[in-house]
């Protein structure tokens, strides 16, 4: 029997009792439907956390001074145990790793800020022109660090919208001079409001260069140092990279600490896509009861249709022509219910996607692959029983009973 | 050519064992016009299920063509049906969603043959049963003449060697069943074996070769110039129990 003539035979069968077919896609939608939806708001749920990781910076990797002996994401907890500096050439040395982009040495301290006759104690960031894109900062007005030598700085500074608000109420503000401790700085840039990021609010803080801040607080030592992998994949490289160079410099003493935001990441990537999956299947539960009704409406066909089983083996069909009779029905009826099952999820994550603009309702293309396939397969195998008893259909029977 | 040898069937009704046909032996020639009479339960519809290979014995050897088909597969038994074997039965057994030459068609269908040569074919069949205007019609939209001739059309499609008739006049009127057997027997003079299957005496009296069956079992097999028609039936006492049942 050729392929055409089974698909122009089911398709009879099927137009031949609208109702039946109508409930059955209705049931079959509906479970994929919910397949689609779900893993969709888990998806959501997942690309949502992820990007607002991916905020703090991508391919991060810290370094903090002090050896931690238990491992943990609390930066303020890490550091253990008397530590030995990090220090600027510690940092320059990192750029030695070819995994290794670009990195940015971070000092962290307060200051008092004056600007006229107005002060404010703020966090005071020492960095470098790196920071910027490291952190993905943005900047609103005016313009970040400048490049060179981190050794020698220029006396300019950024400030947080808040900061510069506060400072200069409405005023201009690029070109002002402000005053933090003992030195002079020009603002040449304000932050773009962005909120908490690691542990500091953009919008309240002011960046100086790394020299700057090491002379403002007397220090040689670094509070952080940001490094950014090439690629995703280059992280663990880089990670490595970066541990081997300062045990080298540090005397063969593993004495820092490199915590990759990566290893946070997966691990909530791991949870939302086990979330995802768990409530995909209990989804997909709903499938299986599509199932049982095409194999009980199946059943009822084979019963109904047991004359007409009975006539096409008088007329030479096998038996694995009748049963492939009825697969050709349940797959076009699992492809029909998988079909219209896919619009409705697409719709319903559409008016999600609409409602909540936040969150990136997106269907997981495994989701997509499986709603259907699982539809699908669900047909054929309910259909398994009822196209083997039409198949053993004793014809001389089938024929007699009308 | 059809040698049947020594076939048994018996079917289980409820606990009890019915024979439905009993050490049946028969030569059938090609181009013979047989008709198979004999009343309810004698077990003709039986023996023409086994002709047509629809039915397997439970004893007995059949050769078709010089070939042992009995302890062939069903699906080996389907495609010899589906090359040699027509059937026609008296209820027509038209697929109802399908139209009149979709009908016709269903046994190339199953052959996998090419649309352009069914195409082909089925013109000419549409033709022949004066069916062409009917094409399209599905079966409740056909008289029960038309019915009738379609199943024979669509019998016929693949070229069989013997049609088997199951009272194809059965649920005709008389100008009607007239008509259907007008057909048939040009079927038969075109060089098919009809086996023939019938109640009337009028219609099997038709027939070159006459077989009388009575519990199973051939009791008569006679040109049909020795045939005296109008028989006495059995008294219903003398059926074995359950025997409708069997030869239904």
């Amino acid at each position: 029997m050729r392929f055409a003539d089974l698909f122009d035979f089911a398709w009879q069968v099927l137009r031949g009792s609208v109702t039946r077919t109508l409930l059955i896609l209705l049931a079959m939608g509906i479970g994929v439907a919910a397949v689609v939806l779900v893993t969709s708001l888990g998806e959501g749920a997942r690309l949502y956390v992820s990007n607002q990781f991916g905020s703090l910076g991508t391919n991060l990797i810290i370094v903090l001074p002090g050896r931690s002996e238990t491992s943990g994401a609390m930066p303020g907890v890490l550091i253990g145990k008397t530590p030995r500096d990090l220090t600027l050439d510690d940092a320059m040395a990192l750029k030695r790793s070819y995994a290794v982009r670009r990195l940015a040495p971070l000092i962290v301290g307060t200051g008092d800020v004056h600007a006229g006759a107005r002060v404010r104690e703020t966090p005071v960031l020492g960095s470098t022109a790196e920071l910027m894109d490291i952190r993905h900062m943005e900047i609103a007005q005016g313009n970040f660090l400048p490049q060179g030598d981190p050794r020698h700085s220029q006396p300019v500074c950024i400030i947080g919208a808040k900061v510069a608000n506060e400072l200069f109420g409405s005023r201009s503000v690029l070109g002002e001079w402000v005053r933090i401790g003992d030195r002079r700085f020009r603002v040449i840039g304000i932050m773009a409001k962005q909120g908490q990021s690691l542990g500091f609010n953009t919008d309240e803080i002011v960046i100086v260069p790394l020299a700057a801040a090491q002379a403002l607080f007397n220090t040689e030592a670094l509070f952080r140092v940001l490094v950014e992998a090439k690629s995703r994949e280059q992280i663990a490289d880089a990670r490595s990279d970066v541990e081997e160079i300062l045990r080298l410099r540090h005397e063969g003493e593993r004495d820092v600490t490199v915590i990759t935001q990566d290893a946070v990441l997966a691990t909530f990537d791991r949870i939302l896509r086990a979330l995802t999956l768990t409530v995909g299947s209990i989804a997909a539960i709903s499938l299986a009861v599509a199932g049982i009704l095409i194999m009980n409406v199946m059943l009822i066909a084979v019963a109904q249709r047991r004359g007409e089983i009975g006539l096409l083996k008088a007329l030479g069909a096998t038996g694995r022509q009748i049963r492939m009779v009825f697969f050709t029905e349940a797959v076009m009826l699992g492809i029909g219910g998988a079909a219209a099952g896919l619009a409705v999820g697409e719709l319903g994550r559409s008016l999600a996607a609409q409602m909540y603009p936040t969150i990136p309702f997106q269907v997981p293309w495994w989701a997509l692959l499986a709603a259907p396939a699982t539809a699908v397969i669900t047909a054929v195998l309910f259909t398994l029983a009822p196209a083997r008893r039409a198949a053993r259909l004793d014809p001389v029977q089938a024929l007699s009973r009308r | 050519m059809i040698r049947l040898t020594g076939i048994e069937r018996t079917f289980a009704v409820g606990d009890e064992m019915v024979h439905a046909l009993r050490g049946v032996s028969l030569e059938l020639a090609q181009g013979e016009y047989v008709s198979i009479m004999g009343p309810s339960g004698s077990g003709k519809s039986t023996l023409l299920n086994v002709i047509g290979l629809l039915d397997r014995p439970n004893a007995g050897t059949y050769e078709l063509d010089g070939r042992d088909v009995t302890g062939l597969s069903d699906d080996e038994l389907a495609r010899v049906r589906r090359e040699k074997m027509g059937f026609v039965f008296q209820f027509f057994h038209l697929v109802p969603r399908l139209s009149a030459e979709q009908n016709i068609e269903l046994p190339m269908v199953l052959a996998g043959i090419a649309p352009a040569e069914r195409r082909t074919r089925l013109d000419r069949l549409l033709t022949d049963y004066g069916l062409a205007d009917r094409a399209r019609h599905r079966p409740e939209q056909l008289s029960g003449g038309q019915c009738q001739r379609v199943a024979i059309a669509r019998a016929m499609s693949m070229g069989p060697h013997v049609i088997l008739a199951d009272e194809p006049t059965g649920n005709l009127d008389r100008h009607t069943g007239q008509e259907v057997m007008a057909v048939l027997e040009r079927l038969h003079q075109g060089g098919g074996t009809l086996v023939l299957v019938t109640h009337d005496p009028e219609i099997g009296s038709r027939a070159h070769r006459r077989l009388r069956m009575t519990d199973g079992a051939i009791v008569a097999d006679e040109p049909s110039s020795q045939f005296k028609p109008g028989l006495p039936p059995e008294s219903p006492a003398n059926r074995p129990p359950g025997s409708r049942g069997a030869a239904a």
